[in-house]
């Protein structure tokens, strides 16, 4: 159906519930319960969640496929956010415009850097796209203070033109009046859900992108991006230039990164250069390798779990340890505390990193191998064939 | 391989699809019948404290984090209640504020404005928070201070500098304690002359961002007015750790001041590099040369060790200070935690107290109902003497401290000592000032 055989369309309908479900799924716990701690189901985090899936996704199509690791993704990301708040700057806060500019721009960004660090491979195009990457940090941070605000980044002022604002139009980002801040809520007995118009709407936006990238996967185009990855030196030798196809698998996810980017301003009307920086480039590197790099679902579990322990485990307090421990003994509960502590708020990275490692020494395939070694367990009766079948649907990194 | 099956069903379905998943938040009706944002409905009410917990701020955010559980603590009646007994308004009871038992959530900045914004956000829509406070960085509190102003929640700002926090950043929801580089250049201004003269030729080495161009852009402003000369002004990375090759053109030069706008490592590095090349030892037109750090603080003080000594600069607050406030916050500061409060410190606890009064005299936790009670109000008793929330642009105005590093110190702590308190009525200026000009506070904005 729409393409896609059995197996994908499966999956494509996988990601559909859960973007569309994500509001409730993610609010497991009561309102007030102990628990509540761990709900991940408010607004601005499930925008996090799909942005950065997207980001994921986009970054899949390069790294998966072709095996080139660029290290300066991070660069069409801020470039798609500062699109979308010029436009708002220029325009209003319609994001539609925005977005397109942010595609179109970042599409150009990659073309051009892509064009130079795509002459080496290996290391050396690492190298190249961090170069290029750092590059456009500072020159966001502070050279070109008068377009990127500098440090302070980009913000929308009364001041500013917005020749297409008039009395009606909503004074936050909207789609043709849709507010993207606005939610509508749903009570249900301890528990809320909260529906926000910015998350619906990034959540079609992931079906698009996934849908696209699963086409891509099983394009001939794909099949010809994997045999960069498998060899390219015998591509070469039998008579075609692999550059042109890797060089559009560079477009290609630049153009995803530039969409997230434009995403990320069309929630929170901001832009910073930090969104550049080389960290943020690394985060998406790690994402992909920590949901399964070549796969098509992996990047945005990845995403998914490194942003859930940013936002939720950073959040974690001694006091709130306290008061988890507080049935315990007095002397027992510091105790617990003392070592659990340095694993919550400021060592979030900690937790990430030990967590980051058991992955990629027990699971090399990321987060999906885990699922198909559970998916395995609970179907052992024709272990053979679901061996099979499980290798076709997802093909995992080298 | 695949085959291109675009069939018209198919389009209709997917259509239909999509057009469910944009509809389905129209079916639910947004039943906020609150007056406005996060309105507290229980028996306690949460602030939300977002500081730097890594990064490299981090030691400030600690600290920062150390005085707002302090707040909280003399807030619900605990401890010795601190500066609550020498603050000049007793409205607050120390049971919570308006009867509601305090409660806060806990963020990390990272020094980024992107995750310090999502940081904010998570805190006022899962966890509630009326209020946000913290930052020490000018680019995070200008970023969290938009966020607020259009989520409808109030900020109080931690320690940052710029002058556009509140200048052309301003926001009607925002409200900053700490001073700012304006402050800085018109407190140093008097005592340099006093101390180096009115003939000096000054070189700058200025961080390339915001706050060092407003800083940079103060100094010379205020200098210049003394008659000093401006001889040079650079801009160095903010990454950058090594300033070697900042410094030695400064020899030849012939400038006999050196300025360093720089904050952080930033500046931890550049006066270890100035030291290092003996300019603390030479003398340039017959004068002793000089070296001059706008901004200091104890933590920064404390990195750069030796070199600080007889190194002059500005502070919002030090522990030294033997006013009542300073002294009540200092000692329960150092019966908890067991040293004295940085500068961070004090305006993180300053603040919290101050918007706990403001809620508890406007009788309401409504933003709007907060900016009226800050608007315009005049305290004392928090460590800084006679303070005004200015109305026009939501800035405190008070004594500034122009401080020298110690030649002698007798703990780690006692790193700086007080040369001046500069009066607040040398270092007020006109809300239209245009180091400040640009911006609009616009209207104070309650959410829903």
């Amino acid at each position: 159906m729409l393409g896609l055989n059995r197996k994908d369309f499966l999956l494509f309908l996988v990601v559909t519930f859960l973007a569309l479900f994500a509001p409730i799924l993610l609010n497991p716990f009561p309102v007030g319960s102990a628990m509540a701690q761990f709900n991940a189901g408010y607004p601005d985090l499930m925008q996090r969640f799909v942005i950065f899936g997207i980001f994921a996704i986009g970054f899949n199509i390069l790294f998966g496929l072709t095996g080139y690791l660029s290290f300066g993704h991070a660069a069409f990301l801020g470039v798609g956010s500062y699109s979308v708040v010029w436009m708002y700057k220029l325009l209003d806060y319609n994001i539609l415009p925005g977005l397109f500019l942010a595609i179109v721009v970042s599409a150009v960004f990659a073309l051009l850097i892509g064009f130079i660090s795509l002459r080496r491979s290996g290391i050396y195009f690492s190298i190249l796209t961090l170069a290029f990457a750092q590059m456009s940090f500072s020159l966001a941070y502070s050279v070109l203070t008068p377009i990127t605000n500098g440090e302070t980044g980009l913000q929308v002022y009364t001041s500013d033109p917005q020749i297409l604002m008039s009395g009606f139009s909503p004074s936050s980002p909207h789609l043709f009046g849709l507010v993207m801040n606005d939610s509508s809520y749903l009570k249900f007995g301890g528990w809320e859900f909260t529906f926000n118009n910015g998350y619906y709407l990034c959540a079609v936006v992931l079906m698009v992108a996934f849908y696209l990238s699963i086409r891509i996967f099983r394009s001939p185009f794909g099949l010809m991006l994997r045999a960069v990855k498998s060899n390219q030196t015998r591509l070469n030798y039998t008579g075609l230039n692999p550059r042109p196809y890797t060089l559009a698998a560079f477009v290609i996810s630049g153009m995803y990164a530039g969409l997230a980017g434009g995403l990320m301003a069309a929630m929170d009307p901001l832009a910073g250069a930090e969104r550049m920086q080389w960290t943020a480039s690394g985060e998406v590197v790690l994402m992909t390798i920590l949901g399964g790099a070549g796969t098509l679902i992996g990047p945005i579990l990845g995403a998914g779990f490194i942003k859930y322990f940013e936002n939720i485990f950073s959040k974690i307090n001694d006091s709130i340890l306290h008061s988890w421990f507080a049935f315990l003994p007095d002397g027992l509960e510091d105790a617990v505390v003392f070592i659990i502590h340095p694993f919550i708020g400021k060592g979030w990275h900690l937790t990430l990193g030990i967590l980051f490692v058991l992955v990629v020494v027990f699971l090399p395939g990321g987060l999906v191998e885990g699922g198909q070694r559970i998916a395995r367990l609970f179907r052992r009766k024709p272990a053979d064939k679901t061996d099979n079948d499980t290798s076709a649907k997802t093909d995992p990194a080298e | 391989m695949s085959k291109t099956t675009l069939t018209r069903r198919g389009v209709l379905k997917s259509g239909a699809i999509a057009g469910a998943g944009v509809a389905l938040p129209t079916i639910f009706t947004a039943s906020s019948a609150a007056a406005y944002m996060n309105e507290p409905t229980g028996s306690s009410v949460t602030l939300g404290f977002n500081v730097p917990q890594t990064g490299p701020y981090a030691d400030e955010g600690a600290d920062e984090l150390r005085a707002y559980e302090l707040a909280v603590e003399h807030l619900n009646g605990g401890g010795d209640g601190g500066m609550m007994n020498t603050f000049s308004s007793k409205a607050l009871k120390g049971n919570g504020i308006l009867g509601k038992k305090v409660e806060y959530v806990t963020g990390d900045t990272q020094t980024k404005s992107d995750a310090a914004r999502a940081s904010a956000r998570s805190m006022i829509e899962k966890d509630d928070a009326v209020m946000i406070t913290g930052g020490s960085s000018s680019g995070v509190a200008i970023a969290v201070q938009g966020l607020c102003q259009e989520a409808g929640v109030i900020f109080m700002a931690g320690l940052t500098h710029s002058n556009d926090t509140t200048g052309k950043d301003k926001k009607a929801n925002g409200f900053r304690h700490f001073f700012n580089a304006y402050m800085s250049g018109a407190a140093l201004a008097p005592v340099l002359e006093q101390l180096y003269g009115s003939d000096r030729k000054a070189y700058h080495l200025t961080a390339d961002y915001t706050w060092g161009w407003t800083q940079e852009e103060s100094i010379v402003a205020a200098t210049e007015a003394l008659g000093w000369e401006t001889v040079n002004t650079v801009l160095t990375p903010l990454a950058a750790t090594d300033f070697s090759s900042y410094i030695a053109p400064v020899l030849n030069s012939g400038a006999d001041v050196l300025v360093l706008n720089h904050y952080g490592g930033n500046m931890v590095n550049s006066l270890t590099n100035a030291v290092q090349f003996g300019l603390k030892e030479k003398t340039v037109n017959g004068k002793n040369f000089e070296i001059v750090v706008p901004l200091y603080s104890r933590l920064m003080a404390r990195g750069a060790g030796e070199n600080v000594k007889g190194i002059l600069g500005s502070t919002n607050w030090h522990w030294s200070l033997q006013d009542e406030g300073s002294k009540a916050f200092v000692r329960s500061f150092g019966e908890k935690y067991g040293f004295p409060p940085s500068q961070a410190a004090h305006t993180c606890y300053v603040q919290t107290l101050l918007y706990a009064d403001a809620a508890e005299r406007a009788g309401t936790f409504n933003p709007c109902g907060i900016v009226e009670a800050l608007e315009g109000f005049e305290f004392d008793g928090m460590g800084n003497g006679p303070t005004l929330y200015r109305g026009e642009d939501h800035q405190c105005f008070k004594d500034v401290l122009v401080v020298r590093g110690k030649e002698n110190p007798e703990s780690e702590f006692d790193l700086l000592e007080v040369v001046e308190v500069t009066p607040a009525a040398q270092v007020t200026y006109p809300a239209d000032h245009p180091m400040f000009d640009g911006g609009e506070l616009g209207e104070c904005n309650p959410g829903s």
